[in-house]
């Protein structure tokens, strides 16, 4: 293995080496003296939207760099939204716009005007469970609980998509509809991630849920 | 409650609602997204600033100079905390680092600023805004290299040296024996709710909601750091996103919401970005193992040696991967070695089963390896070997030891029959398929933890303590054990969690919380019991508790009308003797796994899962069951993709998101059977129960490797298996 | 984020014209990569258009006899079209194959073909990188490396294109049409559409400023076997190590294209022309001038077997 010492990245022009200490200067997100210089940050621009959550009429003034996600947990106070990384890499913001299902991190707010969306807040409470919130906690398809709404939201639309044809990866004829099948199920569920490893249980829930359906 | 003997038949063994497969009673609030979590407080605080936590861009170093002008004159801007005007701050003991750093960077993306503002988005791009000057110093970031200047550990989990016997002189002796060097990777708990934190100050009071594993522990932290009484700070973190350890101590995001709030005048909230959760803080460290095993031609082990090594900054401790190894197998002549070299990668500490999980990744392979070598089935290596004493301490037994019957149950349920002793001899279709095995191994350990227990006129219960619930099911079988002592139906039962100001638990972690604080709880409402039999008259010995009333012969009165008026109380803690240094208490198991590697491109797909554990009394099959399938998908983790890459030149961990550090998804995971064995272990508590949280985990990634040399032949010792490892070696497509 | 100011757009050409007197305008339609790279500001647009009310949502016949798919369809909506399943199997497969269903449905044709590289370095703006900090030095070359190219790099970068749409498109010989700020419309032969590295890998696309993608043709089915074999870690949600993306005839000619190789989707003329000959050869012929590094070589007999393994599936299709 190399030691720190040993690489030679001279030729790649590259301004640091292992071997001694040298001054860089950041600048956070453009660090080391390889940015552009900064300008100074200019006055939030805001943006007028109006969308529909859970069947609710909303109308709102954001800065226009806030995502969906932001917006239903941080000015909607609609937290039942999960945010888990915040660049479309683990499935937690997951919600349903015009019946599909979206991660909500990866969308600005202000990109969705006249849209209706249903986040987990609109599938059901926890006195009126909707059917695939029952079978999870039955099920036990969950345990942190936090990446679960984002679970559920995918769950329920995923089955509408099966409902509509549309193939995935495991699909093994392509011109075919799809079945509900375990490995489909596993596939199309795939975008969200359930760190405590749940996915066992969440998958019986959403077979159970299919079941009824079918 | 001093737990020092035997548990004898209490209430708990009635198992009318201790022991019943329940759903949690979270569950409702979990799968409609209104259990809150620390940063989605609004019920708390009505309008928070909104923190971002600059981190730094070198690994270690020092801050020159640091240049605020441009982020503070940015919009929304409120305040921004540096070293420089934090004040003086302390380093409590559970931080190997300091949560903010300046002017000396100790590793990198540790915290250097936090900047205050209306918004989430302002305060994001008035980060970006500050302007640091760096000087980069060197650093020791690769481990191999690092090794050979590694140190006896000053602190650790268990003793860095142990040694029975004549270890060398027997491995010399011994007819057939493996001599091999293993390593493990860094890992990342990646926890779902990235570390997060609402802090409000009120006079000198602290106010704190936080994702934390161990409430007092973080009100100690906070109160180390800040230089503050405990008593004027207050922790709430009744919902917790996922830790597996992450989460033991307090982090940048609580200290830094807490500055920033005393610096804004204002509730300021802070979540770390998922990038920052994996270089900012904790990880698992890599090891380098070095495994000796050295065994009589009919499979008896007579010398078994494991020396271990890892890496953590200045002050930290070892991962000690030997601990097993010390009492899982016989062997007359053992020795086991830690040490520890100073690498400058952010702090190492604890992430679900420390020292054991990577520990059984090597051992367990070892194991596979000389029972191949002996010609002998790998549970039959292990039976012969299987001791029932603490092998360094004959005198002290095992309180239940039951690895042989986790074996051969599950065996027979996996099918083991079937396997193919001839790797690389099963085809289907475009997949060599295999099976593999491993023991399992985890520590029960004893730690005191307090409840306390109210009862209403209306004859509800309510438990109050410390403790979280992490995804483990506290809520539910702390519910549980309240139902059965009190002789009341589990729907009568609140349970309050994640408080300080409630009586203080052991916490969540080392598959510690279900046991003891069940137990704790137990021992409140026994006092509790005490109480009502004293305020009605009874004789507590002999008053009965069921069916939500009191009883003593003919005569019974409900419990609330027990309580009055008012409430009935009582607070109580259950604290150990020296049991468990009397009798040695361990989690055991069997992992069995198959998997198929593609005999083209070496992809490798984990396609049955079954565990067997005997871990004492199961209190809720339901989440027993979560808890141990969860272990095992992180177990597959570990052995197929999960590795922090460190570049060794720049120091820091490479792959830090979610897209590339892989964790498992859906499409990775088959069914997952668990089996628990009917056990009961008295000298664990009053609950005869212990952990299965870790033990779930420790020995998977190991099946799954020796799964995958079962199937395909090419033996990897450098986790994770990737199929990188493997094609170079498989035979050519036909 | 830095703060940009928002618009939308309400045509194709609209939408051009805006960008070209706009400076620092970017386009924004899913937004799955470049509000990604926003949030870590590597993206810094001072104006955002909004073209998700543009219409180019429709998949159409042409006269040719194959298919233009508007730039805004959707990765779901065009792997699930009827046409595409039944004569463009390997697009359906390749789009089947990335991403997730949840940015599936948001990711689009030409979002999906301007998706930036996955390479760590370029994500960590504390880091050396010259496609993000043009001249600051390159640090996956001898340091993490294990998904990068090993064909067309060059000493300024190894990134690769991550897309596997992008693999599948080259195979079949689309066309990408654009509309220019002016106006004016060209169609540009996918194999011209990405660039290699080179001494400028910040350049990528040969699109102008303010060029947008309008459509993605498709000439007239092949026939064939389509496969598209994803090769990856994780099995599902990952991006690829490498893929092929192959159609192959009943005689056992055809074309074939990698994906996790290069900045590109690699295509090789004289390597479709060896696909008769079998796996070894037409790997020898793609990995031609391959330079990996320590941490990728497992690539090169990753392509061949890969490749082997598809022949195979071929030929049993048959």
């Amino acid at each position: 293995m190399q030691s720190p010492a040993d690489f030679d990245m001279s030729r790649r022009g590259v301004l640091i080496t292992g071997t001694a200490s040298a001054a860089v200067t950041a600048v956070p997100g453009v660090a080391n003296a390889y940015a552009p210089s900064a300008s100074t940050g200019k006055a939030p621009i805001m943006s007028t939207v109006a969308f529909t959550v859970n069947g609710k009429d909303y109308k709102v003034e954001l800065d226009t760099r806030t995502t969906l996600l932001d917006a239903l947990r941080e000015h909607l106070k609609l937290t039942g939204t999960k945010k888990g990384c915040d660049h479309g890499q683990c499935g937690a913001c997951t919600v349903i716009v015009e019946g599909r299902r979206i991660n909500s991190c990866m969308t600005l707010a202000v990109m969705h005007e006249g849209d209706s969306i249903t986040t987990i807040e609109g599938l059901g409470t926890p006195g009126k469970l909707h059917p695939m919130q029952a079978a999870f906690v039955k099920h036990d398809g969950y345990q942190c609980g936090y990446c679960t709404p984002g679970q559920i939201c995918s769950a329920v639309a995923m089955l509408e998509e099966i409902g509509r044809g549309i193939p995935s990866h495991v699909s093994a004829d392509l011109t075919a509809q799809p079945e509900i099948s375990i490995d489909e199920i596993r596939e199309r569920m795939s975008g969200n991630i359930c760190r405590c490893g749940a996915y066992s249980n969440i998958v019986e829930a959403v077979q159970e849920v299919a079941g009824q359906r079918a | 409650m001093k737990f020092d003997a035997p548990a004898t038949t209490n209430p708990i063994d009635q198992l009318k609602a201790v022991g019943k497969p329940t759903s949690r009673i979270d569950g409702p609030l979990k799968t409609t997204g209104t259990a809150p979590y620390a940063y989605e407080r609004h019920d708390a605080a009505a309008n928070p600033a909104y923190g971002f936590i600059l981190g730094s861009a070198i690994a270690k170093g020092r801050i020159a100079s640091i240049d605020l002008t441009q982020a503070k004159a940015a919009p929304g801007v409120i305040a921004i905390v540096t070293a420089e005007n934090a004040g003086k701050l302390g380093k409590p003991t559970g931080h190997t680092v300091r949560m903010l750093a300046g002017p000396a960077i100790d590793h990198y993306d540790q915290a250097v600023a936090l900047v205050v503002a209306d918004s989430f988005e302002q305060a994001r791009a008035a980060a970006r805004l500050i302007r640091i000057d760096y000087v980069r110093a060197k650093g020791a970031f690769d481990l191999a290299a690092a090794k050979d200047g590694a140190v006896v550990p000053e602190t650790g989990w268990t003793a860095p040296d142990s040694a029975a016997g004549d270890f060398d002189g027997a491995f010399a002796k011994a007819p057939v024996k493996l001599d091999a060097i293993y390593t493990t990777p860094d890992q990342c708990h990646a926890s779902m709710e990235p570390h997060a934190t609402m802090a409000a100050w009120s006079g000198g009071k602290l106010t704190l909601w936080t994702s934390n594993q161990m409430v007092a522990g973080a009100v100690g932290d906070m109160a180390g750091t800040l230089l503050i009484p405990k008593e004027n700070i207050h922790v709430m973190a009744p919902y917790v996103g996922g830790g597996f350890g992450s989460k033991l101590w307090v982090r940048s995001d609580a200290v830094l919401a807490a500055l920033g709030a005393r610096a804004a005048g204002r509730p300021v909230k802070v979540a770390l970005t998922r990038p920052q959760v994996f270089n900012n803080t904790t990880h698992r460290p890599a090891t380098i193992q070095r495994i000796r095993i050295g065994a009589t031609r009919d499979g008896k082990i007579t010398a078994i040696g494991h020396e271990t090594w890892s890496g953590d900054l200045p002050g930290g401790g070892p991962e000690g991967a030997a601990a097993q190894t010390r009492l899982l197998y016989a062997g007359e002549n053992r020795m086991t070695k830690t040490r520890l070299a100073v690498l400058d990668l952010p702090e190492g500490n604890a992430m679900r089963a420390p020292g054991e999980a990577p520990g059984m990744m090597a051992l367990e392979v070892a194991m596979d390896e000389m029972a191949e070598k002996l010609g002998m089935d790998p549970i039959r290596f292990r039976t012969i070997n299987d001791i029932q004493v603490d092998p360094e301490k004959p005198e002290r037994p095992f309180s239940q030891r039951a690895l042989i019957e986790c074996m051969e149950s599950g065996a027979q349920r996996f099918g083991w029959n079937r396997r193919s002793t001839r790797p690389g001899s099963v085809r289907d279709g475009r997949w060599l398929v295999g099976m593999g095995m491993a023991a399992a191994f985890r520590n029960n350990h004893l730690i005191k933890s307090a409840a306390r227990v109210r009862l209403d006129k209306h004859g509800m219960v309510t438990v109050e303590t410390d403790m979280t619930d992490i995804g483990t099911g506290s809520y539910t079988i702390i519910a549980q054990t309240a139902a059965e002592t009190m002789g009341v139906a589990l729907e009568r039962v609140t349970v309050r969690l994640g408080d300080s100001a409630f009586p203080v638990s052991c916490g969540s972690g080392g598959q510690f919380g279900a046991v003891n604080s069940t137990a704790g709880v137990y021992a409140a409402c026994m006092k509790l019991r005490e109480a009502i039999a004293q305020k009605l008259g009874f004789n507590s010995a002999d008053a009965e508790f069921a069916g939500g009333q009191v009883r003593v012969g003919n005569r019974s009165v409900d419990l609330g009308e027990a309580a009055g008026e008012g409430e009935l109380s009582a607070e109580d803690v259950i604290e150990y003797g020296d049991i468990a240094k009397r009798y040695q208490q361990s989690t055991f198991g069997a992992h069995f796994v198959e998997v198929a590697v593609d005999a083209a491109t070496a992809e490798i797909r984990v396609r049955r899962m079954l565990a067997v554990c005997a871990a004492g009394r199961i209190l809720n099959p339901i989440s027993a069951r979560s808890q141990v399938i969860g272990a095992m998908t992180m177990g597959v983790g570990a052995a197929l993709m999960e590795e922090a890459v460190v570049d060794k030149r720049f120091g820091f961990f490479v792959n830090h998101d979610l897209a590339s550090y892989e964790v498992p998804v859906h499409a990775d995971i088959p069914h997952q059977e668990v089996i628990f064995l009917d056990e009961t272990d008295p000298m664990s508590s009053p609950m005869k129960a212990k952990g299965v949280g870790e033990l779930g985990i420790c020995g998977v990634a190991a099946a799954v490797a020796n799964a995958i040399y079962n199937a395909c032949g090419v033996r990897v010792r450098d986790y994770p298996v990737t199929l990188d490892k493997i094609i170079g070696n498989l035979p050519p497509l036909a | 984020m830095k703060a940009f100011s928002y618009e939308r757009a309400t045509s194709p050409a609209e939408a051009a014209a805006l960008a070209g007197r706009t400076p620092g305008a970017r386009f924004i339609a899913g937004g799955t990569n470049l509000l990604d790279l926003m949030k870590l500001q590597i993206e810094t647009p001072a104006h955002l258009i909004d073209i998700n009310g543009i219409g180019l949502d429709r998949i159409e016949a042409t006269e040719e006899g194959g298919l233009r798919i508007g730039a805004l369809v959707r990765n779901t909506d065009l792997a699930a079209d009827q046409r595409v399943r039944r004569d463009y199997a390997l697009l359906s497969r390749a789009l089947l194959a990335g991403a997730s269903g949840q940015l599936r449905n948001m990711a689009t044709t030409a979002g999906n073909l301007m998706q930036r590289t996955r390479c760590p370095y370029f994500y960590d703006s504390n880091q050396p990188c010259n496609k993000r900090q043009p001249g600051s030095g390159c640090a996956a070359i001898g340091g993490f490396s294990r998904a990068h190219a090993m064909l067309g790099t060059s000493e300024a970068c190894i990134a690769t294109h991550p897309s596997d749409m992008a693999v599948a498109m080259r195979a079949l010989d689309a066309t990408v049409e654009t509309v220019r700020p002016d106006g004016s419309v060209r169609a540009i032969p996918i194999a011209d559409f990405h660039r290699l590295p080179g001494d400028t890998p910040h350049i990528e696309t040969a699109l102008d400023p303010g060029e947008l993608i309008t459509a993605v043709t498709l000439p007239k089915p092949v026939g064939g076997r389509h496969i598209y074999h994803k090769v990856r870690d994780r099995a599902s949600y990952a991006f690829a190590l490498i893929s092929v993306g192959a159609i192959v005839q009943k005689d056992g000619s055809g074309r074939v294209a990698l994906g996790g190789v290069a900045h590109k989707p690699w295509r090789v003329e004289a390597a479709d022309a060896q696909l008769p000959a079998g796996a070894k050869a037409t790997a020898a012929a793609l990995l031609a001038g391959a330079r990996p590094t320590q941490d990728n070589a497992f690539k090169i007999p990753l392509v061949e077997r890969t490749l082997g393994a598809v022949l195979a599936q071929a030929e049993a299709m048959r």
